[in-house]
């Protein structure tokens, strides 16, 4: 279950891949949406910690349209913009399907729920 | 004044798991021991992103996860061992909780990204000292002896973290280390110490022939 929480943390990291490796593109993905119960104080928390850009446009490629281009201030949201990015990052699960650097076009598996970000020896950084 | 969180259901997992993933044993049972000691604190801090490294049979993200409270923070779990990562999706499943499993060496596709974000490291490493040979060996398997395998000192794989530890941990970070004497946890302490951070052993028990202990490793 690779949800937009965990994806927006997951960066490229082949051996020096250091331009356009965050975030990584989705490409031929199985989706399922898990309803669960919001916690809107967590999420408020946790504005701070994503990357909103990588989350908008990951969130579009995958067909859904509900965040705004820029972040509104912190102390500004509605409880149905919370309720929209809880759905976002918590809700859709990509269970089977790719991630793809945009930088070095590494593919990166996801099967059964579990994105596989191992790499070969020769790709190691350090 | 300690809070009592229960241990984590595990019954669904069979021998045969075990024939890959690392059964949940007295080192697993006291870093949990440790977490519980620290549940005021870990609450009161209220930790947004957590991460353990190594998850196995998934045993203490599960605990980790309930003693925060399901759906009150961030809970990734990484291992090397593929068949861990589905047993510890099983066992957050069996216990009515979302973890987050990646298959990955250490936390290398979220070291970017998580940099001074960390708010609680869980890390029971493979401490055991081994020659290099059989590290390397058991670490390119990506099987059950990636669990316990340490190279020199038992070392290898947790001074690689080590020495990231002050980039990785958020102002209020926290991290669970569990060691065994073999590791030199007096070493450990004075060398985090030397890089600013404070280290405390919380817990240290004979469990046969090992002598455990849990270092917690935190910025304040």
């Amino acid at each position: 279950m690779v949800r937009l929480i965990t994806h927006n943390m997951l960066a490229c990291h082949v051996k020096n891949c250091t331009k356009d490796n965050f975030p990584l593109s989705f490409s031929e993905v199985e989706l399922v949406i898990r309803p669960t119960e919001e916690n809107l104080d967590f999420l408020k928390r946790f504005l701070p910690k994503l990357d909103w850009s990588a989350l908008v446009h990951t969130a579009r490629s995958l067909g859904d349209e509900s965040l705004p281009e820029e972040m509104p201030e912190i102390s500004s949201w509605t409880e149905e913009q919370l309720k929209a990015l809880h759905h976002v990052l918590m809700e859709i699960h990509v269970e089977e399907g790719n991630m793809i650097c945009k930088g070095c076009g590494h593919v990166y598996p996801i099967s059964n729920g579990i994105p596989n970000m191992l790499l070969a020896e020769h790709e190691v950084g350090r | 004044m300690s809070i009592s969180i229960p241990t984590p259901h595990i019954a669904h997992l069979t021998e045969e798991d075990y024939e890959h993933v690392y059964e949940p044993a007295e080192d697993s049972f006291i870093l949990l021991d440790a977490l519980e000691i620290d549940a005021q604190i870990i609450r009161d801090d209220k930790p947004i992103i957590c991460l353990e490294i190594g998850s196995g049979s998934g045993i203490a993200s599960t605990f980790l996860t309930q003693l925060i409270g399901p759906g009150s923070s961030l809970v990734l779990s990484t291992d090397i061992n593929r068949y861990a990562c589905k047993v510890t999706l099983r066992t957050a499943q069996a216990n009515n909780i979302t973890l987050n499993p990646i298959s990955c060496h250490l936390l290398n596709p979220l070291t970017n990204r998580l940099k001074g974000k960390i708010d609680i490291l869980l890390f029971n490493p493979p401490y055991v000292p081994t020659d290099s040979t059989e590290l390397q060996d058991t670490q390119e398997l990506r099987d059950i002896g990636g669990s316990w395998a340490g190279g020199n000192n038992g070392m290898i794989i947790t001074d690689v973290i080590l020495d990231q530890l002050p980039d990785l941990l958020s102002s209020n970070g926290k991290m669970y280390l569990v060691t065994i004497v073999q590791n030199k946890p007096l070493e450990i302490i004075n060398k985090m110490q030397l890089k600013g951070l404070i280290c405390k052993e919380m817990i240290k028990r004979r469990a046969g022939r090992e002598l455990l202990s849990v270092l917690r490793i935190s910025r304040k």
